[in-house]
């Protein structure tokens, strides 16, 4: 019986996107049955489909290879994107509970959508072909249009995925024209295909335009310029769990693609795509950088940095060396960590209704929740790439990634970056500690004047999800040893 | 094999008073004074304990193998390296304790004097405010001075070393809204940073030249490098250490603080200022006795730069009103003794004298706070007189300490004093000379303190004699201990039992020389200093007892050089105009440069360059990209009003913009296959 050894082989290396399809139809089924007095139940199940997903990750590290012919590619690279995505989105879960509660969102279709949207992740992460790939970002895009509209009485949410669907679709189209196009010059749709034929033929321009074409509907997903237009509109008006999920897991399985595409698939023709990369990293650092100085509202100053963040990432990406390689990988971890974190206390404070985004509301939270205002402050400092901390290490990595291929260009230009970057992050912990809080609250005066706004005291899920990215921050920061040995293999193995 | 009891625990003899100063800062504020004497006299009396169960412990031992490490954790470790002088270097410093009897005799002389003054400060600091913050510090004292005698490195003496500078800042600004006691704690910490620098540079040039910091390992790297004796390299280091030394010591030329730290209570005059912290210069020489031995050149310079303090600053001391600043340049001199001692090779005479000193010397100093106690708070000796029926036992305590300062057998003082001036005949004549002539003039100085402040007629201003009353018990039995320890203190050194004990630290070489001098010089040389002391308490006697008028007429007669001695022969003003004013100069001129180059075009240009580009982009934002979107969506309403429901004009931009990006993609790729 070797056909069944193999076809359970292959159901274990694709085990975790199963089993969070299985918990995503439970919950859509159980949906009508659960009164809505404990929908919150339909939470931790979630929660718990994605721990068990993670579980799996222990039998899918056990078979290693391709599964079902190569269309999907098991190795230490997918790990450890499956790390990153199911452990981003078991804790946007956790984070997601509360809000859901505070603003009568509680749907079972919310988790089941996340869920799909990391199946899809998965799939993404562990492609092997570009068909299968595009299975995947399909999966994963159109559960987020649907998670970005989830409040479906703000106005900000309807426009956020209306826009986040239009652009996201056109951007897809791309991609799916330099599939075709790939195909057409090359003949085959599998990466290591794609890279004999090129290897052979050298640079055709129909191959490159296909590339060219991906890069945009990878661009789109990965937010970096010209393609992050959308990203501000989009991230400021979805609700801010969701914020936090777009910020990191489909931005890191688009890192996951992108990665395999340009250098395992495209590898032979690295010195074509260099300069395209090089230039991108040098807008989408300043857009970025520049846009967030002078935002008022934290959540799309965040979402600039997103955007800048990218930035920086795309510089290891230009250094096209294992270490640039394992330097994106180790900042993607520490990045989804800080994101995460930061959107779980924007979530927080903003309160009912998402009122309270503004730079003011802010003020003197660090004596009205001082831990609170410690985590948002530990999260910042690691944006902005202060010692101790994993956003201070990702950096170093990929800094010193570039410095070592010699782009050292890039680097100064984005190291002046981080620079600028300081201001507006060390403006919001500024206002946190040493401005006095407004008597009465900002624009939103639709309730009267209010005297002395508080935030609302934190839920336990809302502490699970801080500690967990500010442990993870520090642990990063302190101790990357580990997790970059770990970067590095999966770096080899995609090689 | 774990060693005894008080040896493996001797990490726990500078702890105590750590634990006490801690207690002081956290609670100090909230206990009663009672408690807090209670700590901070307890702490040091444990630890005076246990230092007294290390030295019987170690003293039981044959003579030989009288050293014991104990390292409690490693503190730095850095990579091998190979020195300058071609050793196998591994740089690590830990944190580790070494008894020895060298260090026996400081931890004793540190806890013993440091606890009599302790119990002293009960009584004397009893009216004062801030009584914790005294103690505390204090203790903070005791820790650091002890980690400094007890450390097995250079670098964890230099940290000791830095802790009692810190201690010594904090305790002379004890009454820092007097504006002097802040300049002097001031003056105090920068001058001793000068010497700390030399110290450090020192510590490097070592540890880059042998390898090793360690005290038990630096003789052997000594041997193993085959140093010729007055190498280059170990003239530099020891001269650099000794640059160290004069600062924490007060010798020539870093000597100017020590009489403006006066003004510090004076029980801290008398435990930091006298018996401990100042003498941490020569314990520091003579525990690198062995490098200093590779280095005569510093040994002369060591030797001279002693001879001439003791000189200079004896003849400073002959001239001051203030009854603390005779006794501080006093301490001045004295500390030249010991230089001069470890200069000649005689380190243990100097080790000898820095014991004896601390007895006589805190006696002293504790005597004059018992006087200025009595006398309300009056320092200068010009409103004193005729105290010794109001204050008999301060009386009587002092006239001992001052008998044996002056070198009167058989008390203290002679025995230290006469085996460095018998051991300095030996090398230099000279030098001799100028250590006997100050023998006179120190007995001169401290009779004519004696007799202006005890005996002649009363010139105690009305309201002081109202006042006037012996101190509390607490003050006078630690005055009475010492007065004991400055009769018998010395008599340990008779027959070189003090030196032989310290032998297997100084090394034999100290007692080559012994045999050398006949007894018959010996003797000469004894009485010798014996007469000049006597005649130097014999013009004291003339002039202050029965000729009072003498002083006044030998002043007028002399009048510019009793005005330059009177006035310290101007080297505070020197230094200022030399040096403290050029630093300020420069300080301005880097300020200048600072606020003018760096901050104006610099920082301000960086900021203004930031807001540039800020406002620019900002301009751009509403301008342009705004502009164009309102344009747009202006376009879109006038010209597909259809349309309008279903588009925004933000979407379209959006779409425009990625639509560029694309087209700027694909020409570039197009343009790179042209080409």
């Amino acid at each position: 019986m070797p056909l069944r050894a193999d076809m359970m082989a292959d159901l274990c290396r694709i085990a975790p996107e199963l089993i969070l399809c299985v918990f995503g139809i439970l919950l859509v089924a159980l949906e009508p049955f659960v009164p809505s007095s404990s929908k919150r139940a339909l939470g931790w199940l979630a929660f718990s489909g994605s721990l068990v997903a993670i579980a799996s990750l222990w039998i899918v590290a056990r078979h290693p290879g391709p599964a079902y012919g190569g269309l999907i590619q098991v190795d230490n690279f997918s790990l450890f994107f499956h790390g990153i995505i199911l452990g981003s989105v078991a804790v946007v879960i956790l984070g997601s509970i509360n809000y859901l509660c505070e603003e009568r969102l509680q749907r079972g279709e919310y988790y089941a959508l996340v869920l799909f949207a990391a199946a899809g992740m998965g799939v993404l992460a562990g492609a092997g072909e570009l068909i299968t790939s595009f299975l995947g970002l399909e999966m994963s895009s159109i559960s987020t249009y649907i998670l970005a509209a989830f409040r479906r009485d703000a106005r900000k949410s309807n426009e956020s995925a209306l826009k986040y669907f239009i652009l996201g679709s056109f951007a897809t189209a791309f991609f799916l024209y330099g599939i075709a196009m790939t195909y057409g010059a090359t003949g085959t749709t599998r990466f290591t295909g794609i890279a004999q034929a090129l290897s052979i033929s050298g640079p055709t321009l129909l191959a490159v335009l296909g590339l060219g074409m991906m890069l945009v509907g990878l661009g789109f997903k990965v937010v970096i310029a010209p393609f992050q237009i959308y990203a501000p509109d989009v991230y400021e008006g979805a609700p801010t769990p969701v914020t936090a999920l777009l910020a990191s897991a489909p931005k890191v399985a688009a890192f996951a693609l992108m990665l395999r595409i340009f250098y395992v698939a495209f590898g032979p023709v690295q010195h074509i795509w260099f300069w395209a990369i090089w230039i991108s990293a040098v807008l989408t650092m300043c857009a970025g950088n520049f846009a967030a100085l002078l935002q008022t509202n934290v959540k799309r100053m965040l979402a600039y940095s997103s955007i800048a963040h990218a930035g920086y990432i795309l510089v290891a990406f230009a250094a096209s060396t294992e270490l640039g390689i394992a330097a994106v990988l180790f900042y993607l971890a520490a990045y989804a960590l800080m994101k995460i974190g930061a959107f779980t206390v924007i979530t927080h404070v903003g309160g009912r209704g998402e009122r309270h985004l503004e730079l003011s509301d802010y003020a003197g939270l660090a004596k009205k929740q001082p831990a609170i205002a410690a985590c948002f402050t530990l999260f910042l400092l690691s944006l902005l790439g202060l010692p101790a901390t994993g956003g201070f290490m990702g950096k170093f990595y990929a800094f010193q990634a570039g410095l070592d291929s010699r782009i050292i260009w890039l680097v100064v230009i984005a190291a002046l970056n981080s620079i600028v970057g300081a201001y507006y992050y060390l403006r919001v912990i500024l206002t946190m500690y040493f401005r006095e809080p407004a008597g009465e609250s900002g624009p939103d005066a639709g309730l009267g004047s209010e005297i002395e706004w508080m935030p609302q005291p934190v839920a336990a899920s809302i502490w699970v999800v801080l500690i967990i990215a500010a442990l993870g921050t520090l642990y990063l920061g302190i101790f990357p040893s580990r997790v970059m040995e770990f970067a590095l293999r999966s770096a080899a193995s995609l090689r | 094999m774990s060693a005894p009891y008080f040896l493996e625990h001797i990490w726990l003899i500078p702890l105590f008073p750590l634990a006490g100063a801690a207690l002081m800062l956290f609670f100090g504020r909230r206990l009663p004074k009672p408690a807090i004497s209670t700590i901070c006299v307890g702490s040091v009396l444990v630890s005076f304990i246990y230092a007294l169960g290390a030295a019987v412990t170690l003293c039981s031992w044959p003579a030989e193998s009288r050293s014991f490490e104990k390292i409690l954790f490693q503190w730095i470790s850095a990579g091998a390296y190979h020195t300058s002088a071609g050793l196998l270097g591994h740089f690590t410093a830990d944190w580790g304790f070494l008894l020895d009897p060298l260090s026996v005799v400081m931890v004793l002389i540190v806890t013993g004097v440091g606890l009599l003054i302790h119990i002293y400060s009960v009584g004397y600091m009893a009216h004062e405010g801030g009584y914790y913050r005294f103690f505390g510090y204090m203790n903070l004292f005791m820790f650091s001075m002890l980690m400094l005698v007890l450390a097995n490195n250079l670098l964890l003496l230099f940290v000791g070393w830095e802790g009692v500078g810190t201690c010594s800042y904090l305790l002379i600004g004890f009454y820092f809204h007097r504006k002097s006691a802040s300049d002097a704690g001031k003056k105090a910490f920068i001058v001793n940073r000068i010497g700390d620098a030399g110290f450090l540079l020192g510590i490097f040039l070592i540890s880059a030249t042998l390898g090793t910091i360690r005290f038990t390992e630096i003789p052997a790297a000594l041997l193993a490098g085959h140093f010729a004796i007055g190498a280059g390299v170990l003239t530099a280091a020891t001269l650099l250490l000794f640059v160290g030394a004069t600062g924490k010591s007060a010798q020539i030329p870093l000597y100017v603080w020590l009489p403006d730290a006066m003004e510090g209570p004076t029980p801290v005059s008398a435990l930091i200022h006298a018996a401990t912290m100042v003498t941490a210069g020569v314990y520091m020489v003579v525990r690198n006795n062995g490098l200093f031995r590779m280095a005569p050149f510093t040994m002369e310079v060591v030797a001279v730069i002693g001879a001439a303090t003791a000189l200079y600053a004896a003849t400073m001391g002959l001239v001051q009103n203030d009854i603390k600043k005779v006794l501080a340049y006093s301490t001045i001199s004295q500390l030249g003794y010991m230089f001069l001692a470890c200069g000649v090779g005689a380190f243990a005479a100097g080790i000898f004298h820095v014991m004896t000193h601390a007895f006589f010397k805190a006696l002293l100093f504790l005597g004059a706070g018992s006087v200025i106690h009595a006398m309300s708070g009056e320092q200068d000796m010009r409103k004193m007189g005729a105290l010794f029926r109001k204050i008999p036992v301060t009386y009587r305590t002092m006239l001992v300490a001052t008998l044996a300062i002056a070198g009167m057998p058989p008390l203290a003082g002679f025995f230290s004093k006469d085996e460095i001036l018998g051991r300095t005949f030996g090398v230099n004549h000279l030098l001799w000379f100028v250590g006997w002539i100050t023998a006179g003039l120190t007995a001169f100085y401290m009779f004519r303190l004696l007799f202006l402040t005890f005996h002649g007629h009363s010139r105690v201003s009305h309201e002081a004699e109202h006042h006037l009353h012996e101190s509390p018990s607490t003050m006078t039995v630690p005055l009475m201990i010492l007065a004991l320890l400055s009769i018998v203190g010395g008599w340990v050194g008779i027959g070189g039992r003090f030196e032989k004990f310290l032998d297997p630290v100084v090394g034999r070489g100290a007692a080559v020389t012994e045999g050398a001098m006949a007894p018959t010089t010996e003797y000469t040389l004894m009485l010798a200093s014996v007469i000049v002391g006597l005649a130097g308490i014999a013009v004291a006697w003339q002039m202050y007892i029965r000729n009072t008028a003498l002083p006044g007429r030998i002043a007028a007669s002399c009048g510019a050089l009793y005005r330059l001695v009177y006035n310290k022969y101007y080297v505070d003003e020197i230094y200022d105009a030399v040096f403290v004013n050029r630093t300020k100069d420069l300080a301005n001129t880097l300020w200048a440069f600072d606020a003018g180059v760096i901050d104006g075009a610099g920082v301000n240009g960086v900021g203004f360059l930031t807001r540039l580009i800020a406002r620019i982009s900002m301009w751009g934002d509403t301008w342009i990209v705004d502009g164009s979107v309102r344009v747009s969506s202006r376009l879109v309403w006038v010209l597909s009003f259809p349309v309008r429901l279903l588009q925004t004009g933000l979407l379209q931009s959006y779409l425009l913009v990625m639509v560029v990006g694309i087209l700027g993609l694909f020409g570039y790729y197009i343009f790179l296959f042209r080409h």
